[in-house]
């Protein structure tokens, strides 16, 4: 297996950007029986409701369509996790596809997050439009990224890889407004 | 920026979704037993509507999914959306569809 630390890509020393630990990634497939399996080994429910992110610890499960998720976990638990699901999820038709090494989190965090993101993102990132809690795909500028708010002030971002400098560097220009 | 009302996430900026050609075109049951004329007409003939035209969306940036629309094509308005294998809404079509 790769060591995924030294394949990261080197982020911006910014005081509103930081790398999330390393982490392993699913993208599952599935009916509501596979959702149930699924949930049950992952030790959380996962959601029903569109747009939203269940976490238990460092474990978590977003909702990225109606028969597609995202769960992620930290690095180390992934072997182990892989075939706990694969194990749970085996009497029912799903797919199961490691996609760990595909995107890096990222987090956005502060008070000017949303601000940062509505640059190059459409979304309405209003507390009221875009609660805590509430995850989605979406675009920034001219690449595809996943949202993710983990407080008010904090956003987790999934990004491709070969995207990340693209991503971080019109950040970072926009960033030149900020005070400070 | 247009705001298109997604039947799983709910209203998205237009820049999310990919447009997919017109809605409700079966494909016949039995390829083989359909004249040469009729698959023409299956694979190229549309409609090309003037006015309100059920129509396929992709909300390929957000869930993914397809679903339809009925738009009106002179106005750019869209006046429902609606999940793919659903019927129109029968108010909004006016009986055009
Ligand atoms: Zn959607």
């Amino acid at each position: 297996m790769v060591n995924a630390t030294a394949v990261l890509p080197t982020l911006p020393s910014k005081h509103w950007l930081r790398g999330t630990a390393p982490t392993t990634r699913f993208s599952l497939r599935g009916n509501a029986a596979a959702q149930q399996l699924a949930g049950q080994a992952l030790g959380l429910t996962l959601p029903v409701e569109a747009c939203r992110a269940h976490s238990a610890g460092e474990r978590a499960a977003l909702w990225l369509g109606p028969d597609e998720y995202l769960l992620i976990a930290p690095l180390i638990e992934g072997e182990a996790l892989r075939a706990q699901l694969a194990a749970a999820l085996a009497p029912t038709p799903h797919s199961l596809v490691d996609v760990s090494h595909r995107q890096i989190g990222l987090e956005l965090y502060g008070p000017h997050a949303s601000w940062l993101l509505n640059a190059g993102c459409p979304l309405d990132l209003g507390l009221a439009a875009f609660p805590i809690g509430m995850c989605t795909r979406s675009v920034f500028m001219k690449t595809e990224l996943l949202l993710w708010r983990k407080d008010a002030d904090v956003f987790h971002v999934e990004i491709w890889r070969s995207f990340t400098e693209y991503f971080t560097g019109l950040l970072s220009e926009v960033a030149r407004e900020l005070p400070g | 920026m247009l705001v298109i009302q997604c039947p799983f996430c709910g209203p998205r900026p237009e820049l999310e979704f990919a447009h997919g050609g017109e809605a409700h075109i079966a494909r016949p049951s039995d390829p083989a037993s359909v004249t040469i004329e009729e698959w023409g007409a299956f694979l190229y003939l549309r409609k090309n509507t003037r006015g309100v035209h059920a129509e396929r969306w992709r909300h390929v940036r957000g869930c993914g999914r397809f679903f339809n629309a009925l738009r009106d094509t002179t106005t750019d308005q869209f006046i429902a959306t609606y999940k793919a294998g659903e019927a129109p809404p029968a108010s909004a079509t006016g009986g055009a569809v």
